[in-house]
């Protein structure tokens, strides 16, 4: 009875591409450019028609023994710096990778000498012998003191 | 007074910068290749696939290329203008039809009207890759000697026809 179970078939999977360690390289390239229509996404992740023509495109160049920075410079020369999903560190992009970090570093020392300022003025009044008797006096709660 | 004026000077700064931000359209992707040579290649037309195409077939002449698809919507709302264009007859007009079917290019021309001296057919793409074309419509403004002077990307409006290309038609025939 049981036999009657759907029937088995016992072999290898097939992989789902012809070239496995080949579309890992792709991978690794695509990884590294930005998807151009879906724009914060990677080449590699992304499902647009455009992001399947380039993966393609670096497929057969990889294929036809292009590197990694072959294929990037082939890219860059015809988007720009925007399809590497890292932006490049040049002068251009000084600000944007420097930026957050020299705004926190600006807020911190501002925040430093507005407290040390803050310390400064706290600490300066010097009362003389008999001001510090009247403070203590008014301190105690002693109402009279006021008035004297 | 002057304890205000810093906090104010930086938030009036921040204004200034965040509202040069909100005119600006995050997605554009400038064209690396303005100031370069268009990029050869050789494709057949769509009308007559026995004949090709080059961009050196124009050499000595200040041309458009337009991408553009049957299945582009954004493409129906720049016609009117192309049309207005090419009629005008101040600059040819070539169509690149991007990653579309013969048949369905054939029947958009006929049905909206065809403004190209010529379409030509670039069936997988490679020739838009090329051209750093990322979303059609997009036009190229190509000079005398093959140096592509211009990129629009996304649909041409009659203020872009009248502002910026036109006049640059205009001096690039002078050069």
């Amino acid at each position: 009875m049981l036999s009657l179970g759907c029937p088995a078939w016992a072999g290898e999977a097939q992989p789902a591409v012809a070239d496995p360690a080949l579309e890992d390289r792709v991978t690794a390239v695509a990884s590294e450019l930005r998807c151009l229509v879906c724009q914060n996404q990677t080449l590699a992740d992304s499902n647009a028609p455009l992001a399947v023509d380039l993966r393609n495109q670096i497929r057969e160049r990889m294929r036809e023994g292009a590197s990694e920075r072959d294929i990037i410079g082939f890219m860059v020369e015809r988007y720009g710096d925007f399809v590497l999903y890292r932006p490049p560190f040049k002068a251009a992009t000084l600000l944007l990778w420097v930026g957050p970090i020299a705004l926190m570093i600006a807020g911190l020392a501002a925040l430093y000498y507005r407290l040390a300022r803050r310390r400064r003025e706290v600490a300066k009044p010097e009362l003389s012998g008999e001001e510090r008797a009247r403070a203590a006096a008014l301190l105690a709660g002693d109402a009279d003191a006021e008035k004297r | 007074m002057n304890r205000y004026l810093l906090p104010l000077g930086v938030f009036a700064a921040l204004v200034i910068l965040l509202a040069v931000g909100l005119t600006l359209n995050p997605r554009e992707v400038p064209s690396p290749l303005i100031g370069k040579p268009a990029p050869p290649f050789r494709l057949p037309q769509l009308h007559q696939p026995e004949q090709t195409f080059a961009p050196a077939d124009l050499k000595g002449k200040v041309w458009i290329l337009n991408v553009w698809a049957s299945w582009c919507a954004a493409c129906r709302d720049e016609h009117p203008v192309l049309t207005d264009l090419a009629n005008s007859r101040i600059v040819p007009v070539y169509g690149l039809n991007y990653k579309d079917k013969r048949d369905d290019a054939i029947a958009w021309l006929k049905r909206y009207g065809d403004p190209y001296d010529a379409s030509i057919f670039d069936a997988d793409g490679r020739v838009g890759i090329d051209y750093g074309v990322y979303g059609v419509p997009e036009t190229y403004i190509i000079d005398k000697q093959g140096v592509i002077r211009y990129k629009r990307i996304g649909p041409v409006t009659p203020e872009i026809l009248k502002e910026k290309i036109v006049p640059l038609i205009a001096e690039l025939n002078r050069g």
